[in-house]
C-alpha cells in the first residue's frame, strides 16, 4: 500500500543523508521525497512517498524516530490530508495535434509555460491520480522530458 | 573584560575531563597531532598507544563493556579513522557506549581529495548511534557533551566526532554547558504501567513462561533487579550471549545460553513454552532459528528501551519500551502486591530437559579438549574474572562452559562477531579493571587479527593472559564445512602455516607458555594466571572438536544437531 509520511527533522548538515541511508539500508523503498523548511526555525518538513505492508511502514517510523535528529514523524495515509505534486512536462507537438494538447491542459486547468514549433511545456499541480491521468493522456503525443517535485501533503483542519 | 580564550584541542581535553574520562586509547597522526601535543602535558586523562587503531576503538568497547562507563578511542583523518570502524560497527551490533574522537583535514580543504581525507562521517553513518563533524570551534563542547550524552543514555551506542585540524589550532572561550539541548532526543524510559500490569497477569494466567534476559539488563545495570524479578516470579531463565552474567549460569532457575550453540535444555524450554518474557533482547537469528517456527506456541512480552526492536523480528502480545531496571523494579513492586504461583509442573518439565541434556563431550586422555581446558581456566578464576573471546568455536565453548557469576564479566563481540575483537577488549577490560584478572580466550584464527597488540600490553605491563585453543583451523567455519559442505575443507587449515605463538609472545617480552597434553593444562593456566604480567598461551587442542549443540542456520530450536553431546 501506498503510505504519505511526513517527518519533521531538524535541520542539520547531513539530515538527508541519515534519512536516504536508512531507507537504503534497510531495503525500504522511496517512491518519492520532497524537502522544504518548515514553519519552525531550525526545522525542515520532508514528505516521503513509501509503499509497504503495515509492519514495514511501522518499522520505517521507528527507525525514522530513531535518528537523533528526527522530531515527528506522521504517517498521513489514514487521516484527512491534501497532497500535492507539481510536475513540468515537455510533449512533443506538431501543426495537427498542437490544439487538443493545448484542449487537454485546459481540462485539467494546467497551465502551458513554454512552446516551441515541436514542443510544448506544461506545468501542472494536483494530487496523485489527477496527475498520473494527465500524464497518460499526454503518452500518445510523445513525452520528451518529465520533472516532478515529488509529493508534498498536509493534513486538513487543525490535525487529529 | 573578555573571557580568556583557549586553544580547541585543550578545550576538547577539558571537555573530556568534564564527562569523567580518565584513560584513551589511541593512536597520533597529522590531523590530530595538536591534541597530542596537550595530551603530552595532561596529567587527568591517561593515554594508551595501541598499534593498530582498530585495537583502539576494540579497548574503548571492551572498557566500556567490563565498567559500565564510555570509552574513548583517538584517531587520525582518513586511514586512522577508517581503521575504527570495524570497532564502531561491533559496539554499534552490541549498543555499546564509547565516543571516537577522529581528526580531519583542515575545514577549507575538506572535500577537496587533500591528503588523508576520508568522509568518515559518511562512513560511519549507519554504523554509529550518531556521529558529528564540527565545523564551527564554538560549537565543540556543546558537541562533546551531546556526544557523551547520546552515547550512554537510551540503547546505548557509539558516537563518533570528527575534528579539523583547524578548529584544534584556533582558540575560542571554553564553556562547557551544564544542560543537554536536544529537543529531538527523549528516549523512554519509564514503561507503562498498565502494560506492566497486564504483563504481570499475563504471566499469571500463562502455565510455560521462559524469561529470555539480553543485553539491555547489563547496559541499564538491572542484574539486581532481573534476579529479584526470577525469585518473585521463580521462572526459568536464559541469557543470550549478549547477557551472559546477568543470571548466575548454575543459579536455581538458569536455563545459561540459548540459541544456535545455546543448551539443549534452554532450547527445549523456550519451544515448548506458552509464554517468553523478553528482557533487552532483539530476537536475533542466532537466538530464534527460523522466525515462523520459533517457540510456536508463546505469547510474548517485549520489554525493550528501543521501540523499533519491538515489533520488528516476533509480533508481542504485550510491548513494554521502558529501560530494562526502571521496568523490572516497577514490575516486581507490583508482583510483591499481587504474587506470582510457583509453576511447579512447567519447572518439573524444565528440570527433566536439564537432567536430560546437560552441557558434555567425549573427555580424552591423549589430546586437549578446548572444553577441558576451559573447565579447568573456571575451576582456577572460580567465576571471577573478566573473560574476553574472539569469534569462532572457541567463543561457543566459553559461552558454554564458563561459569558466568557477574555482568560485565563477559566481554565478547555478539551482533557483528567480529574476529580480533577479544585481545584489544581485553587491554580495555584491564584498563578499566586494574586489579582484575582478564582472560582473553582466543583461537589460532582469530589471535591473529590483532597480534600486535603484544607491543602494548608489553609497553603498559598490562596482565592480561591471551588463551589460545590452538586446533590450527578456522574451527567454526571448518565445522559447518565438516556438517554441510562434506568435509571441503576449503580455506580454513593453518597447520605448517602458523607461527610458534610461544616466541612470537617472547618477541613481544611477553610470557609464552605451551600446553599439548591435557595434564599441562592445569600447571601451564596455574604459571599463567599467577603470573603478574602479560602472557600468551598456547593450547593445542583437539583438531576436529565440534560446538554442540547446534541449532542449524534458519532452523527449528527443538532440532538441533548433537544435543547430546555428539552427533547421534
Amino acid at each position: 500500500m501506498r503510505h504519505t509520511v511526513s517527518v519533521v527533522v531538524e535541520n542539520k548538515p547531513g539530515v538527508l543523508t541519515r534519512i536516504a541511508g536508512l531507507f537504503a539500508r534497510r531495503g525500504f523503498n522511496i517512491d518519492s521525497l520532497a524537502v522544504g523548511e518548515s514553519e519552525k526555525k531550525g526545522f525542515s518538513r520532508i514528505t516521503i512517498i513509501v509503499t509497504g505492508d503495515d509492519n514495514i511502514i511501522e518499522q520505517i517510523t521507528k527507525q525514522l524516530y530513531k535518528l537523533i535528529d528526527t522530531y515527528k514523524v506522521i504517517d498521513l495515509t489514514p487521516t484527512k490530508h491534501i497532497e500535492r505534486e507539481m510536475i513540468l512536462a515537455k510533449v512533443s507537438i506538431n501543426t495537427t495535434n498542437r490544439s487538443e494538447v493545448i484542449e487537454i491542459a485546459d481540462i485539467f486547468r494546467s497551465k502551458i509555460v513554454d512552446v516551441s514549433e515541436k514542443s510544448m511545456t506544461i506545468e501542472i499541480t494536483g494530487d496523485n491520480d489527477k496527475n498520473e491521468g494527465f500524464i497518460n493522456l499526454l503518452k500518445k503525443f510523445g513525452i520528451l522530458e518529465i520533472v516532478r517535485t515529488g509529493t508534498i501533503a498536509i493534513q486538513r483542519g487543525t490535525g487529529k | 573584560m573578555a573571557a580568556e580564550k583557549m586553544k580547541g584541542s585543550k578545550i576538547l581535553l577539558e571537555c573530556l575531563k568534564k564527562e569523567g574520562v580518565t584513560d584513551i586509547f589511541g593512536y597520533p597522526g597529522g590531523y590530530v597531532i595538536e591534541i597530542y601535543d596537550d595530551l603530552y602535558d595532561e596529567k587527568d586523562i591517561k593515554h594508551y598507544l595501541v598499534r593498530h587503531e582498530q585495537a583502539a576503538a576494540h579497548a574503548a568497547d571492551g572498557y566500556s563493556r567490563s565498567s559500565g562507563k564510555v570509552g574513548v578511542c583517538l584517531a587520525t583523518s582518513g586511514p586512522g579513522a577508517t581503521n575504527l570502524v570495524t570497532g564502531l560497527a561491533t559496539a554499534h551490533m552490541d549498543s555499546i557506549p564509547m565516543v571516537a574522537i577522529t581528526g580531519q583535514v583542515p575545514t577549507p580543504s575538506i572535500g577537496s581529495d587533500f591528503f588523508q581525507e576520508a568522509d568518515i562521517t559518511g562512513i560511519t553513518m549507519p554504523i554509529t548511534k550518531h556521529n558529528f563533524l564540527v565545523k564551527d570551534l564554538n560549537d565543540l563542547a556543546k558537541t562533546v557533551k551531546h556526544a557523551f550524552h547520546i552515547a550512554r543514555t537510551g540503547r546505548p551506542g557509539p558516537v563518533l566526532i570528527d575534528i579539523p585540524k583547524d578548529l584544534t589550532i584556533n582558540k575560542a572561550v571554553f564553556n562547557y554547558p551544564d544542560k543537554i539541548d536536544l529537543p529531538t532526543y527523549n528516549p523512554t524510559i519509564k514503561g507503562s504501567s498498565k502494560q506492566i500490569k497486564s504483563a504481570v497477569e499475563l504471566i499469571k494466567s500463562c502455565k510455560k513462561p521462559v524469561v529470555i534476559a539480553g543485553g539491555g539488563i547489563i547496559s541499564s545495570h538491572a542484574s539486581q533487579e532481573l534476579r529479584d524479578f526470577i525469585k518473585l516470579s521463580q521462572l526459568p531463565v536464559a541469557s543470550t550471549l549478549m547477557a551472559l552474567g546477568v543470571y548466575p549460569y548454575d543459579g536455581e532457575f538458569s536455563l545459561k545460553m540459548p540459541g544456535m550453540h545455546g543448551t539443549a535444555f534452554a532450547n527445549h524450554t523456550i519451544h515448548e513454552s506458552d509464554l517468553i518474557i523478553a528482557i533487552g533482547m532483539r530476537f536475533d537469528d542466532r537466538i530464534t532459528g527460523k522466525l515462523a517456527t520459533f517457540a510456536p506456541n508463546s505469547k510474548i512480552i517485549h520489554i525493550d528501551i528501543d521501540p523499533a526492536e519491538i515489533g520488528k523480528n516476533v509480533a508481542p502480545t504485550i510491548p513494554i519500551v521502558g529501560d530494562a531496571k526502571s521496568v523490572l523494579s516497577d514490575m516486581n513492586a507490583y508482583i510483591i502486591e499481587h504474587p506470582i504461583d510457583r509453576k511447579e509442573e512447567w519447572l518439573e518439565e524444565v528440570n527433566a530437559y536439564r537432567a536430560k541434556y546437560p552441557l558434555s563431550y567425549d573427555k580424552s586422555s591423549d589430546v586437549i579438549n578446548p572444553q577441558y581446558a576451559l573447565e579447568v581456566l573456571n575451576e582456577i578464576t572460580k567465576g571471577d574474572a573478566i573473560i574476553t573471546t574472539e569469534v569462532g568455536t572457541h567463543q561457543m565453548w566459553a559461552a558454554q562452559y564458563i561459569n558466568h557469576q557477574n555482568p560485565k564479566h563477559w566481554v565478547s563481540s555478539g551482533g557483528l562477531g567480529t574476529m580480533g575483537y577479544g585481545f584489544p577488549a581485553a587491554m580495555g577490560a584491564q584498563v578499566a579493571n586494574p586489579g582484575k584478572t582478564v582472560v582473553n580466550v582466543a583461537g589460532d584464527g582469530s589471535i591473529q587479527m590483532n597480534i600486535q597488540e603484544l607491543s602494548t600490553v608489553s609497553n603498559y605491563n598490562l596482565p592480561v593472559k591471551n588463551i589460545i585453543l590452538n586446533n590450527m583451523y578456522l574451527g567454526m567455519v571448518r565445522q559447518w564445512q565438516e556438517l554441510f559442505y562434506n568435509n571441503r575443507y576449503s580455506a580454513v587449515d593453518m597447520e605448517g602455516k602458523q607461527p610458534d605463538f610461544v616466541k612470537v609472545a617472547e618477541a613481544y617480552d611477553v610470557m609464552g607458555l605451551r600446553a599439548t597434553k591435557p595434564e599441562e593444562v592445569r600447571p601451564v593456566l596455574e604459571k599463567a594466571l599467577n603470573h603478574d604480567g602479560p602472557v600468551m598461551v598456547d593450547i593445542v587442542v583437539n583438531r576436529e572438536e565440534n560446538v554442540y549443540p547446534m541449532v542449524p542456520g534458519g532452523g527449528v530450536l527443538n532440532k538441533m544437531m548433537g544435543q547430546e553431546g555428539r552427533l547421534r
